[in-house]
């Protein structure tokens, strides 16, 4: 670690905060002065506090969907649960505002948390279904439970704290909560979990094997919508003073969505957009409101356009333009060497696995193979097609759960470990086809490895990012760190998933066939990178079919044939073993592997 | 007893009408991997095609039910080009949206054409039912169960005895595969948009006399439907017809026994017990994505 590393990272942090924090605050603050000084009737008044109050929970949405990639299709309710507390707690039992603001929020969260939790182990459109059933759900209670909410007639006279008793105070109250809660929302998108909310947004696999506990990743994303949603809806109360069961229907719920996704979902601007637009359009086409119906089934087509034609909303449109015009500029500074631990100076065995076992129904697919892996060399795992060398190294990083047999990594047992566990425990992997999350930078993209739980660079981010880009550098692409990846040639992708894995400092590296695809001259490149991988230390386990590879580069190959272990030991006398030319060339054995 | 042998009745009739809608439901997230989130519409669309034909212009029931569903399998193939054809290469997410606002345009549509009065429709017999032992049997929830179990027994024999059905038996499992085969997926994919609809079609029309025609119908059989194939299992046929079956008797006993404002609650909470403690439903089987 040189002294000119952290001079580069100090100066690589968004440049753009010198300025643009001041500048930020000065808008804010002009708003706020705006809100509070120049006189308006009480339409004008109503509809800022709605915009207001809405883009608070629209925000809820980015977070969610736009940089997590989960739905949430009862905004709404959430945003009501908000608005009936500052309600029913105010006029009903007396409490103070800020007091029903904070359970308001607290109920929010909680229902949050607790719909998350049940249905984010499963896919998408669980949540989509159950997310508005859990709408339909609120609604009807609203309306049924007529003690506690008043039912259809709503609550009426919700009174405001005393010093913001004026609606031009009160809005500009609501502007700075806005400000603030846009603020947090676009630095959540840098910091380690809105990274982390990317990778699972981008591919969730890759996510859980790069170290990042993709479920509580997503019940968090989703707790924070919910809360955002508690206190849009809370503001809102107190905003209106009057609260009633329609205004938190699933209507509602789509409303929020379409402001967030004709915005655009990935940033804050485009929450703030979206909201702006459908809150003063509609005023605009009042007449529409005249027939029923009408005006959402403009909703309804607007959402469909807006997915076909312009799937990244008005804000992620106009951002491609103006990336466009800057790109090319950043200055490209050096991380420093890499360095790699190889997991310290521990025993000789770096992996021992005894008797694993992989059965799908009736097909064994591992069948009892025992595996030994020394400290600081390159052991390959080879076999024909079907052989079952992915499904062992998907057992071994936990992908698939073990049917029977013992996993140890650095004398630890990690057979039951989840995918993100075993990471943490040192292991790195990269994947036979390419799983980076390809929405986001190289940089990006080798920060989350380097954000490993366990890994030297820690938690500072200065170290984190000079970490990332010293493993780019290790594998030549620093240069493009800055790049989104789905631009990428398949070559150069593979290296990033490789500097991803090395980022982390894991102490074995596992390659899934890291020569598929890759042309001559990229199997060169691939070669020499892998021998200076294990020059400095690092244990690797490789999956290939490339035998001049293989040969090339492994001291030790372990042989699989239909899920069973054949041969093992040094290279060249397990390339000499009848087995192993059987397996691979039927019966006669002229031709060299 | 009598009562209870009757709510099951009930039960079982109402509960065909979820296992139709969960059934359009399966076949479209086996074709395309996606959950259509507009199915309930379809149900909905076709009664108030029914009350126009019938009720209002006043052609024979039977005249007027074979109109309709002809509109249901234009309507699924529209569908089909409008909302998931230009996203059929884009993950997941974008398709559920655009189905979501699929839903909304055609249920808000209707909304505007029609107005939001709700419409009766009679049922297809003249006489309301009979008395079998202690059990009346009404002659509507004798039709949908009867419907139910034949179209399920058709379709049974559709998909594992015909060459069409084996083709999009294929494209649901394999969709490259089957184009490298030579069947063309485009217009098994269309075929599937456009048989469910039609069975959602049949569906909205033989439960519009049980409840009201309404248009908010659409949205509370497709969130019964989606629960139905949770707890049978997701994209199981078997557990669709299972699933809206045990839901339709759960729902009907709630009502009797705990609380009728809250009927329509039970789905939801049923869903989310089953997604707590079995969330791969009675027949599912959890299978992991492939690395």
């Amino acid at each position: 670690m040189s002294s000119s590393e952290t001079t580069a990272s100090a100066g690589a942090i968004r440049p753009r905060l010198r300025w643009g924090v001041p500048a930020y605050l000065l808008l804010v603050l002009a708003a706020m002065a705006l809100a509070i000084v120049v006189p308006k009737t009480g339409y004008v008044l109503n509809i800022s506090l709605q915009a207001t109050t809405y883009a608070i929970a629209v925000l809820g949405l980015t977070v969610v969907l736009g940089l997590c990639g989960q739905i949430n299709l009862a905004q709404a309710a959430f945003f009501g649960l908000g608005a009936y507390a500052v309600g029913i707690g105010q006029t009903e039992h007396g409490l103070n505002f800020w007091a029903c603001l904070l359970i308001g929020t607290g109920v929010a969260a909680g229902f949050g948390a607790l719909l998350g939790a049940s249905t984010l182990r499963l896919g998408g459109h669980y949540l989509a279904m159950v997310t508005i059933s859990f709408q339909q759900i609120v609604t009807l209670v609203l309306i049924n439970w007529i003690p506690v909410t008043k039912g259809p007639d709503g609550v009426r006279a919700i009174p405001r704290p005393g010093f913001l008793a004026d609606g031009s105070t009160y809005l500009a109250f609501c502007i700075a909560v806005l400000a603030a809660v846009g603020f947090l929302v676009w630095r959540l998108r840098d910091s380690r979990l809105g990274r982390a909310m990317r990778a699972v947004r981008d591919n969730e696999l890759a996510a859980g094997v790069a170290g990042i506990d993709v479920y509580r990743t997503k019940v968090t994303a989703f707790a924070l919508s919910a809360i955002l949603g508690g206190v849009g809806g809370g503001l809102f109360a107190g905003g209106f003073s009057y609260v009633s069961p329609d205004q938190f229907s699933f209507a509602e719920s789509v409303v929020f969505l379409t402001m967030v996704l004709l915005g655009g979902a990935a940033s804050p601007v485009g929450a703030v957009i979206g909201t702006g637009l459908l809150i003063l359009i509609p005023e605009w086409l009042r007449f529409l409101k005249s027939i029923p119906g009408l005006y959402l089934a403009i909703y309804g087509a607007a959402v469909i356009l807006i997915m076909v034609f312009m799937p990244d909303g008005i804000w992620g449109f106009l951002r491609g333009r103006l990336d466009r015009l800057k790109r090319a500029v950043l200055p490209v500074r050096s991380g420093g060497a890499l360095q790699l631990s190889g997991g310290g100076q521990g025993a000789d065995t770096v992996l021992e696995v005894r008797g694993l076992s992989k059965h799908f129904g009736g097909l064994k697919a591992v069948d009892e193979v025992d595996l030994t892996i020394r400290r600081g060399g390159v052991h390959a795992l080879i076999g024909p097609n079907g052989s079952g060398k992915t499904t062992t190294l998907n057992v071994l990083s936990g992908l698939y759960k073990a049917t029977a047999g013992s996993i140890v990594l650095d004398g630890r047992d990690i057979t039951n470990l989840p995918p993100h566990a075993r990471t943490q425990a040192g292991l790195g992997r990269t994947f036979q086809n390419i799983r980076l999350w390809r929405s986001m930078t190289a940089l990006e993209n080798v920060m989350v490895g380097a954000e490993r739980p366990g890994s030297p660079a820690g938690s500072d981010p200065a170290a984190l990012m000079a970490r990332a880009r010293a493993a780019l550098a290790f594998v030549e692409l620093e240069d493009r760190a800055d790049e989104v990846v789905a631009s990428f040639s398949y070559g150069h992708q593979r290296a990033v998933e490789i500097a991803r894995a090395l980022a982390g400092d894991p102490a074995l590296l596992l390659l899934d066939e890291p020569g598929a695809g890759l042309n001559s001259s990229e199997k060169v490149e691939l070669r020499n990178l892998l021998k200076r991988i294990s020059a400095r230390g690092l244990t690797i386990l490789i999956i290939d079919h490339d035998m001049t590879l293989v040969s090339e580069v492994a001291q030790h190959i372990t042989v699989l044939n239909f899920g069973r272990r054949i041969a093992d030991g040094y290279s060249a006398d397990v390339l000499k073993h009848p087995d192993v030319i059987a397996a691979y060339l039927g019966a006669a054995p002229d031709v060299p592997a | 007893m009598d009562l209870v042998l009757q709510l099951l009745f009930t039960g079982i009739g109402i509960g065909s009408v979820y296992a139709l809608v969960a059934l359009g439901f399966v076949l479209i997230f086996r074709a395309t991997n996606v959950v259509n989130f507009a199915q309930g519409e379809f149900s909905m669309v076709a009664a108030f095609l029914m009350v126009v034909f019938s009720v209002k212009i006043g052609l024979p029931y039977w005249v007027a039910f074979i109109i309709a569903l002809i509109c249901m399998a234009g309507l699924g193939a529209v569908f089909n080009l409008a909302v998931y054809y230009p996203l059929r290469h884009r993950t997941y997410l974008p398709v559920i949206i655009s189905t979501i606002g699929a839903s909304i345009f055609i249920a808000n549509t209707t909304l505007a054409i029609h107005g939001p009065e709700p419409e009766v429709l009679s049922g297809w017999f003249d006489t309301p039912g009979f008395m079998l032992g202690p059990v009346y049997f009404d002659n509507q929830y004798v039709l949908i169960i009867v419907v139910t179990a034949l179209l399920v027994a058709l379709q049974y024999w559709f998909f594992e005895h015909t060459l069409l059905g084996k083709k999009l038996q294929a494209t649901s499992q394999d969709k490259e595969m089957a184009a490298l085969l030579g069947i063309p997926v485009a217009v098994m994919i269309m075929i599937t948009f456009v048989y469910s609809a039609v069975i959602g079609g049949i569906a909205g029309i033989l439960v519009a006399p049980v409840l009201f025609v309404s248009i908010g119908m659409g949205a509370t059989i497709a969130l019964k439907a989606f629960a139905a194939t949770i707890i049978g299992g997701f994209g199981e046929v078997t557990g669709a017809i299972i699933g809206g079956l045990a839901l339709g008797v759960i729902e009907t006993f709630g009502a009797a026994y705990i609380s009728v404002p809250y009927k329509d609650g039970f789905a939801f909470l049923v869903l989310i017990a089953f997604l707590i403690f079995r969330p791969q439903g009675i027949f599912g089987e959890r299978v992991a994505e492939k690395a």
